[in-house]
């Protein structure tokens, strides 16, 4: 048993590092970069900077298979990537067409959707966002009610889709239809398709979460008219096609690096905060709530790389990777949650953006981000299956309950 | 990055398994608790013949490897089985002192002993006013000619009934609390002026309250060098840290599992209660725990193995942290889960419960090393 990096993947590591230092300069870093990453046109020019010199390389979509424009590395360089670019703060690809609907995509759909769609999510031209959620169906998505009936060779949809991500930004949405009503199960019956966010009948409405700027919202499909040649795979699997993507287990899902970022600006603000004629670093009992949540973060880190490990070795990830979502967010929650305690009284000011711009912030600079941050955190035990949605799930699979 | 075993050491863990397997099901358990030394000497000759009692010394000392992982294998086994066989403190405390702090010739006279259980071993560090406090030591030991004269109170001295030697911290100068002028010496556990009240703990094992009255012990015994001996003393209390963190993720796994095993059985309502959510959650936090507990015990089994050191240290208190919320949140839920039969004497579940609330204690409990990891 060991914890290094055989000279193989230190050499890798160090390319991943050149490579950061020329795409994604320094005084970036640090940057609050754009949650939902990646939209097209709305970018700061070093972002820009950036998604080009992964372009370039060839690196922008290292998950996915060599042949449709990814990579071959290993499991330990995704993992590398993952943890370099997180550390370095560089802004990411929306995760929608590149890890929720790509891999449907090259794994179940027919080469000419392939053809028309992996590229420009490739190269981050066209925008995804995913329509699955609907206001009667959340932890409970095979209850989706939205409707498609074919009429000749297009499919006519009805319904409205809910808590969508930047569907204000996108091209596109991959949405989850009903096709069949009378199945036996509730899970027969649904349809993968892809709709262009132009077509009539699809208006956006915004909603506006905690600690956020737009970025959700609801979408409502009335009477649109989606070509046949936009199913994905066979009409009525679509169940499958989304579960599937499910099992595309990521380690990167623990968060391990950004969380390792976020406790050490804690610490740092905490060494910054005066509080009794010194400052806050040297309070025992907030201390030792940092002290506390490092621990954790130090145990989910190798549990992180005991799935690694058995991936690389080329099994199914083992039960210990069920928690990493789990403990992840539990943990990153937490460390939000501590530096909001961290800024006291300067964790209220909540001023709106005109007056930021033309006053500046009001207290230490990092409150209002810090203060957002731990809000929208709060979303992150809820969306992708929520926390107790995963425990029945590790209770099922796992222990056998 | 690689946390797998070598195919010695999976010989190791599948001959202990299949020990506990095969000659160690509670009720032979707690027949070997209740044997007058607390333990099967049977058990513990096998123990020798199969080479256990050797895991964690170098092969120049006479043992079998000495990694950290390979005691922490044994040691999880152990675990499961809730062993009672004087393991940790005669061979992972006694025989670790004497690795860390012994000259040629101790080991040669004494280390030989341990490893094929001829010798019992005993190491008493902790006085009934030290607490967690390695350094807290009042027991005073007095050179006078070629001999130091020792006195004071040693508590809850684990296996010194047993105990041909009993390893002594005493302070040889220095104030009280002072790291400094700490010696350790091997005492003669017959020796003149050694007195013990014997009794059992909680959760099965023997210990003893130890007293020094006068004893005279030869300065040959001394173990390292004068006032230096609290380096030993952290370092073996380290390497226990390891060896008991195993046994408690060992006795975790057994309780999680066999919790969930009892709640697909036990019906209440017409249903096993197995079924209900709020019982499946409690156990999946328990499974969690457990890998949770399993991934930091990795760490500083190999951490260690790196070598003895700040980050080595840092990483042991750590999984004591881990423990401190784990092995409790585990311990107490199976009690729970087990309803009324989780309180009985006659469940083995009780039986675990009470050695993890001993092991959060042992070496300093989570707050102990909490402060202990912000300041390393």
């Amino acid at each position: 048993m060991d914890l290094e990096l055989n000279s193989q993947d230190l050499a890798f590591q160090q390319e991943v590092r050149a490579f950061i230092d020329s795409a994604w300069p320094a005084q970036a870093r640090g940057r609050k970069t754009t949650p939902t990453g990646g939209y097209a046109g709305k970018r700061p020019a070093e972002e820009q900077h950036w998604f080009d010199a992964l372009v370039a390389r060839k690196w922008s979509v290292p998950d996915w298979p060599l042949e449709h424009g990814g990579t071959d590395w290993t499991p330990t360089q995704k993992y590398i990537w993952d943890r370099e670019t997180a550390a370095a703060g560089c802004p990411a690809m929306s995760a929608f067409g590149v890890r929720m609907l790509a891999p449907v995509l090259y794994t179940w759909a027919s080469d000419e959707i392939r053809e028309q769609h992996l590229p420009s999510i490739r190269d981050g031209s066209v925008q995804w966002c995913q329509g699955y959620s609907e206001p009667g169906s959340g932890s409970d998505l095979a209850s989706l009610q939205t409707k498609a009936v074919l009429d000749g060779d297009h499919y006519i949809v009805n319904g409205t889709k809910t808590w969508t991500s930047g569907a204000h930004i996108a091209d596109w949405m991959f949405c989850l239809v009903r096709t069949d009503f009378n199945t036996q199960r509730r899970q027969q019956g649904i349809s993968f398709i892809l709709i262009d966010m132009k077509s009539p009948g699809v208006e956006v409405h915004p909603i506006y979460l905690l600690g956020e700027q737009h970025t959700v919202n609801s979408v409502s499909l009335v009477d649109v008219r989606v070509p046949v040649e936009n199913l994905v795979g066979e009409q009525d699997k679509g169940w499958t096609y989304a579960k599937g993507l499910l099992t595309h287990e990521r380690t990167g899902i623990a968060g391990v690096a950004r969380s390792q970022i976020a406790l050490r600006q804690l610490r740092d603000l905490a060494a910054a905060t005066e509080q009794n004629g010194g400052v806050l670093a040297e309070d025992r009992s907030f201390v030792e709530k940092i002290d506390a949540v490092e621990v954790e973060l130090m145990a989910l880190e190798i549990t992180e790389l005991r799935t690694l490990a058995t991936v690389e070795k080329g099994g199914a990830p083992g039960p210990e990777s069920s928690i990493l979502k789990l403990k992840g967010t539990e943990i990153s929650q937490r460390i939000a949650e501590l530096k909001v305690e961290a800024l006291g009284y300067y964790s209220m000011p909540y001023p709106d953006e005109l007056s930021l711009d033309n006053e500046g912030p009001i207290g230490p600079e990092e409150s209002l981000p810090a203060l957002q941050a731990m809000l929208w955190g709060r979303a992150s035990t809820i969306f992708g299956g929520s926390t107790e949605i995963q425990k029945n799930i590790v209770a099922k699979a796992v222990l056998g309950l | 990055m690689d946390f797998s075993f070598t195919d010695e050491q999976n010989l190791l863990q599948e001959s202990v398994a299949r020990f506990i397997q095969n000659d160690y099901d509670f009720e032979t358990r707690q027949k070997n608790c209740s044997e007058s030394a607390g333990f099967n000497a049977g058990n513990w000759s096998t123990f020798a013949e199969l080479g256990w009692l050797g895991v964690p010394f170098s092969e120049e000392d006479g043992g079998f490897g000495g990694s950290a992982v390979d005691t922490m294998i044994l040691m999880e086994q152990f675990g499961k089985g809730l062993v009672v066989e004087p393991f940790l403190p005669s061979v992972i405390m006694a025989g670790g002192a004497l690795k860390a702090g012994g000259n040629a010739e101790q080991k040669e006279k004494l280390l030989g002993g341990i490893i094929d259980g001829s010798v019992q071993g005993a190491f008493a560090y902790a006085e009934p006013q030290s607490r967690y406090n390695l350094a807290d030591v009042t027991t005073s030991a007095v050179a006078e000619g070629d001999s130091f004269k020792l006195n004071g109170h040693k508590a809850v001295v684990l296996n010194a009934q047993n105990a041909d030697i009993i390893i002594v911290s005493a302070r040889t100068s220095g104030a009280q609390r002072d790291e400094a002028g700490i010696s350790v010496f091997v005492v003669d556990a017959n020796a003149l002026g050694v007195s013990r009240r014997d009794y059992p703990t909680v959760d099965g094992l023997r210990a003893s309250e130890v007293v020094l009255e006068n004893v005279s012990v030869p300065g040959s015994d001394l173990l390292g060098t004068l006032d230096e001996g609290f380096a030993v003393v952290e370092q073996v209390i380290d390497e226990a840290i390891l060896a008991i963190g195993a046994e408690a993720v060992g006795a975790m796994e057994v309780l999680y599992k066999n919790t969930v095993e009892y709640c697909k059985t036990r019906e209440q309502f017409g249903q096993p209660i197995g079924k209900f959510q709020v019982l499946q959650h409690r156990m999946v936090d328990m499974f969690m725990e457990h890998e949770q507990s399993k991934s930091i015990l990795f760490m500083a089994a190999i951490r260690l193995d790196e070598g003895y050191g700040p980050v080595a240290q840092k990483a042991v208190s750590a999984l004591k942290v881990q423990l401190g919320k784990s092995a409790r949140f585990v311990g107490q839920s199976a009690v729970q889960l087990h309803g009324g039969m989780g309180m009985t004497e006659e469940l083995n579940i009780g039986h675990y419960f009470k050695r993890l609330t001993s092991i959060l204690t042992l070496f300093g409990n989570a707050d102990f090393h909490l402060k202990r990891f912000g300041r390393l």
